[in-house]
């Protein structure tokens, strides 16, 4: 079962990057044990992935792991989603900076 | 009425002299945005007697044209006539551009290449052009013979009113859309193009109209 090897050394990675960012008071406390609840379930998840059909079944979905792709690909539709719109507004306002830049330029403003 | 010309230019050294030398008489200013060129465009204009004003990095037509517009507005201009940078427009027909402005008969006058009979243009890209004019008037609810086609004259209160916030080639649909939106009066008046190997080269490329659609619908959702 390497797959639980490298799934539970990744959580411990993960874990301990997320302590670090706790220390450096990057996160709040709130956001740690979050994390630190995340973490455990998913480590749970990769002891006992039998386990994860229970919960599956109950939502009409055969196999714990094929709920696991659904939403993963939900997330990641909703990330890109954010992402995109980022970007549009990010390039928005590069565009306002170079456009109030050649305005004053040629004012003399700058 | 105090005409300016705005010309959005990216890397158009090679003809931007002849293009501001041919308009600058014909309108009060020219007003020329340099879209952040690796050439001499932004010199080459101002040495032909253009006002150049430079994005220090290339932001796209749409957003070049919107900062020589709003230049244009603050500096009084009455008529915004905004013209290509690659030759392919006769500057003379200015004045038939602007000539329903002046008499008040429309706020927006838009250049045509399907209203008079020359169609020189390549056979893929008049059916796009056709397909692209359809689906456009269905959408912005206008009736054009031709869209996408950079001659146009705006009122000041059309220019006032219209905010290009498509950076790119989409901004010349958005046009189109904010003219509906403000209910302005729109007119078509004829407009030669010529489609020189220099233009066919620097043009619109075909497959462009697909990242056209994409950035209208990325600009609906990300509002």
């Amino acid at each position: 079962m390497i797959i639980k090897i490298v799934i539970i050394v990744f959580i411990v990675f993960a874990i301990w990057r997320t302590s670090l960012r706790y220390q450096k008071k990057d996160i709040t406390g709130r956001e740690l044990i979050i994390w630190l609840i995340f973490w455990f379930l998913v480590a749970l998840a990769a002891i006992w992935p039998k386990k994860t059909d229970v919960i599956a079944q109950w939502l009409g979905v055969e196999r714990g792991a094929d709920l696991l792709v659904y939403i993963s690909i939900i997330v990641i539709f909703f990330l890109l989603f954010r992402l995109i719109v980022k970007l549009e507004k990010i390039d928005r306002a590069i565009t306002e900076i170079i456009r109030d830049r050649a305005l004053k330029g040629k004012s003399g403003k700058i | 009425m105090k005409v300016y010309a705005v010309i959005a230019a990216y890397n158009e050294a090679e003809m931007i002299s002849l293009v501001v030398n041919e308009v600058k008489g014909l309108v009060d200013e020219v007003v020329v945005v340099d879209d952040g060129s690796r050439d001499q465009t932004g010199e080459l204009a101002a040495q032909a007697g253009a006002t150049v004003l430079r994005h220090l990095i290339n932001r796209g037509q749409g957003a070049a044209l919107q900062t020589g517009i709003v230049w244009a507005l603050d500096q009084g201009a009455e008529i915004i006539v905004t013209f290509d940078a690659d030759g392919q427009f006769a500057a003379e027909e200015i004045s038939g551009v602007v000539a329903p402005l002046i008499a008040g008969r429309a706020d927006v006058v838009l250049g045509s290449r399907f209203l008079n009979q020359s169609r020189e243009m390549p056979a893929g890209k008049f059916l796009l052009l056709r397909l692209a004019t359809v689906i456009t008037n269905l959408y912005t609810g206008l009736k054009l013979s031709d869209i996408h086609n950079g001659f146009r004259a705006l009122s000041r209160v059309a220019a006032e009113k219209i905010k290009i916030r498509q950076d790119g080639m989409a901004h010349a649909s958005e046009i189109l859309e904010q003219i509906r939106k403000h209910k302005l009066n729109y007119l078509e008046v004829p407009v030669t193009v010529k489609y020189t190997e220099y233009s066919k080269r620097k043009g619109q490329k075909i497959s462009n109209s697909l990242r056209i659609v994409w950035d209208l619908i990325i600009s609906r959702i990300s509002q």
